[in-house]
């Protein structure tokens, strides 16, 4: 298992039907996707060049994609050069292995962690306890998800699922040092996890980040964030391990001038965040004296292999699409079973774990094809076209729908025979008894239940257009 | 302790080129060996060189947005994020410190230009504080590298006059000299004007958080007063 399925994950379909009924989970998708679609718009608009940034974007990834080795063997010699020790990990095991060796060698068992998509996708705060060592996650966000005992459920955010209240409820409960009498302005709740944090920060030997950007020509190392976790993470403690996907390199500075404008505006919708730190190697005097920088492969190699699929090693992960996403706003990321959601997790996920759990195998399907995810996309993904491809996989290799051999012959037996479809397309209006309060067929009798597992069928007509035809005389009686 | 699986130091002698296949594996596969054997079979061998395929990539987009008033768009833009700016002439650019500099006490980097602070109380500055000291600090100044105008953000690389990184983290109250001439138009000319070499800091505004209902919200970790002193 190269990345965690949650344990026990249904696939999409049950697990968004819990969600979508979940009307509180539902408000709160709604208030924060809806909020952030208006402002990113906006932000966007303002560049009369955004079309052609985005497609410089896509150039730039797609050729770096396709010289990728040239890149990475580039990136580990100036990060070598520059003081950095560069470690490669073919998957999670191996890249939790080489984090944890390292932080035991300082004779630390605490570590400060800015938020990173890669350690969640390795699960590496779950195997740094194992081994005896405590991450504290300093991103608001990730706070609030680890403080919660909860899964993420945004790219960007992880906490989005939760509102302020309930933020308030969790620091009450599990933050020791939080007043009594917090209430649930955001400034205060900013506040606390300020105070909650800072000794943490000032006393930290050891951090773990993740990269936004890896410039192979410098080999400088770049982190986007808002709110100063990742500077003092970057800068404070003694030891730096930075652990990124191989996907994440740029072949030249000059590169960045792309991405600097791409990223902050479809992500959080701002011009620029508010803090982004690059830095190359160690600087005698400033910063961590030691710096590792863990390369991750853990199935990436393989979505490089697949023509279709590779685009979404283009991904700078902005969240974009999961905003825009009809889908992601009702169900909630956490339906997807995996630390990426929304859109670009359908195509992720599936591609960097293989489609052989339900889960993975439902995740292509999680979507209407609407596009809605390529428009907002900065480095253009088609992940409709990704999706469809996918399916066609699932269809080929992976778990069988339990139904669709026997209603492909059923279906091919009944429409060789005018006599036979009669009789089908009465039987079928008759089961409109069956119609559930949407004018849905929510549960099929029988075997055909496993059709509507994972669907709702919809309501047949009263009457064929061959029953029609025939008593109206084709609409003459 | 062992040393970690597929642990590798040094850079790679044949970083030639493009599609050449990596040397015979010296006793068991490095972790690096595979992944980029991984790599080398997923592309295929026949590509172009990497430098004609790079220098191909059109960039259609513009170097910069606005040609005129690029000082006032900065100070426009810097102001959106809820930074305090203050606009002075040159002459007034040490009064302007001590009317900012009042209470507390304040870190200053070497090498800031003395003048700036010719007009603050001498008792309110510590001069290079070890990093112990900084949280008790109420306020640190600092000059910068570069600017940018469209975006409203400030970079320091942390040369002489803006203090290693600590100094201007740890302290609350951030009060940053920004000269006309530091301030480029856009993004593609201000990272022509910083050398990656340096560790950067590009600051727009406080420190906040998108993280509660995806509101900006002002004050996290980082400095949650910026003042910002724009020469004319």
């Amino acid at each position: 298992m190269t990345m965690p399925t949650y344990l026990g994950m249904p696939a999409f379909p049950r697990a968004a039907r819990a969600a979508v009924a979940d009307e509180r989970l539902r408000d709160n998708l709604a208030r924060a996707t809806g909020t952030i679609r208006d402002r990113r718009r906006a932000a966007v608009a303002e560049l009369d060049d955004w079309a052609a940034l985005r497609e410089a974007g896509r150039r730039i990834k797609d050729h770096t994609l396709r010289y990728l080795d040239h890149y990475l063997r580039l990136l580990e010699e100036k990060v070598t050069a520059a003081g950095g020790t560069v470690h490669w990990a073919r998957d999670a095991a191996e890249a939790n292995r080489i984090v944890a060796d390292l932080i035991r060698a300082t004779g630390r068992t605490e570590v400060v962690k800015v938020k990173s998509m890669a350690t969640q996708e390795i699960g590496l705060n779950e195997a740094l306890e194992k081994e005896g060592i405590t991450a504290y996650e300093t991103d608001l966000a990730e706070l609030i998800v680890q403080l919660g005992d909860d899964r993420p459920s945004h790219i960007l955010v992880p906490a989005i699922h939760r509102n302020r209240s309930e933020i308030r409820d969790i620091f009450r409960r599990r933050m020791p040092d939080a007043p009594p009498d917090l209430s649930d302005e955001p400034a205060e709740l900013a506040e606390a996890a300020r105070r909650h944090l800072r000794a943490k920060f000032l006393s930290a030997q050891v951090a773990v980040s993740g990269v936004n950007f890896a410039v192979a020509e410098t080999g400088t190392l770049v982190v986007l964030e808002s709110e100063g976790n990742g500077r003092m993470c970057l800068t404070l403690p003694k030891t730096l391990i930075s652990v990124m996907g191989i996907e994440k390199v740029v072949p030249t500075w000059r590169d960045l001038e792309v991405f600097l404008q791409l990223l902050p505006r479809s992500s959080t919708a701002e011009r620029m965040n508010p803090y982004t730190s690059a830095w190359t190697g160690v600087t005698p005097g400033d910063g961590p004296q030691e710096f590792h920088l863990v390369l991750l492969d853990n199935g990436r190699t393989s979505v490089l292999a697949d023509e279709v699929g590779r685009q979404a090693l283009r991904c700078i992960r902005c969240s974009a699409c999961l905003n825009v996403c009809p889908v992601y706003a009702r169900a909630g990321g956490h339906a997807y079973g995996s630390p990426y959601p929304g859109p670009i997790g359908a195509i992720l996920s599936p591609q960097i774990r293989g489609i052989g759990s339900p889960v993975d195998a439902s995740l292509p399907y999680a979507s209407s094809l609407c596009g809605a995810c390529l428009e907002a996309c900065p480095v253009a993904i088609d992940i409709p076209e990704v999706l469809v491809h996918l399916r066609a996989k699932v269809v080929e290799e992976g778990p069988r729908h339990p139904l669709a051999g026997t209603a492909m012959a059923a279906a091919g037996w009944t429409l060789r025979s005018p006599r036979r479809l009669a009789l089908a397309q009465r039987l079928a209006s008759a089961s409109r008894r069956l119609i559930g309060r949407r004018g849905r067929i929510r549960r099929l009798p029988g075997p055909l239940r496993a059709w509507t597992d994972s669907r709702d069928a919809p309501a047949p007509p009263p009457e064929s257009f061959r029953a029609w035809w025939k008593r109206t005389d084709g609409g003459r009686a | 302790m062992s040393e970690p699986q597929g642990r590798r130091t040094g850079p790679d002698r044949d970083a030639t080129g493009t599609g050449a296949p990596h040397g015979a594996p010296q006793g068991p596969r490095t972790a690096r060996d595979e992944i980029l054997g991984r790599i080398e079979r997923a592309l295929g061998r026949r590509r172009p060189p990497v430098d004609r395929a790079y220098a191909a990539i059109e960039r259609p987009y513009r170097r910069r947005h606005h040609e005129s008033g690029i000082v006032d768009l900065f100070a426009e833009r810097l102001a959106h994020y809820r930074a305090v700016v203050h606009r002075v002439e040159p002459a007034d650019l040490p009064g302007a410190v001590a009317r900012v500099l009042t209470r507390g006490r304040y870190a200053v980097p070497a090498g800031l230009p003395a003048h700036w602070l010719a007009e603050v109380d001498p008792a309110l500055l510590v001069h290079e504080p070890p990093t112990t000291e900084l949280d008790a600090l109420d306020g640190v100044v600092t000059g910068c590298a570069a600017a940018i105008a469209e975006t409203g953000t400030i970079v320091l690389d942390h040369g002489p006059g803006q203090g290693r990184r600590a100094l201007s983290l740890v302290p609350d109250h951030h009060l940053i000299v920004v000269t006309a001439d530091q301030i480029a138009p856009d993004v593609p000319e201000a990272l022509e004007r910083l050398s990656p070499a340096r560790p950067l800091t590009f600051v727009s505004g406080p420190s906040a958080t998108s993280d509660i209902e995806l509101n900006r919200v002002e004050g996290v970790h980082g400095p949650r007063t910026l003042d910002v002193i724009v020469t004319r």
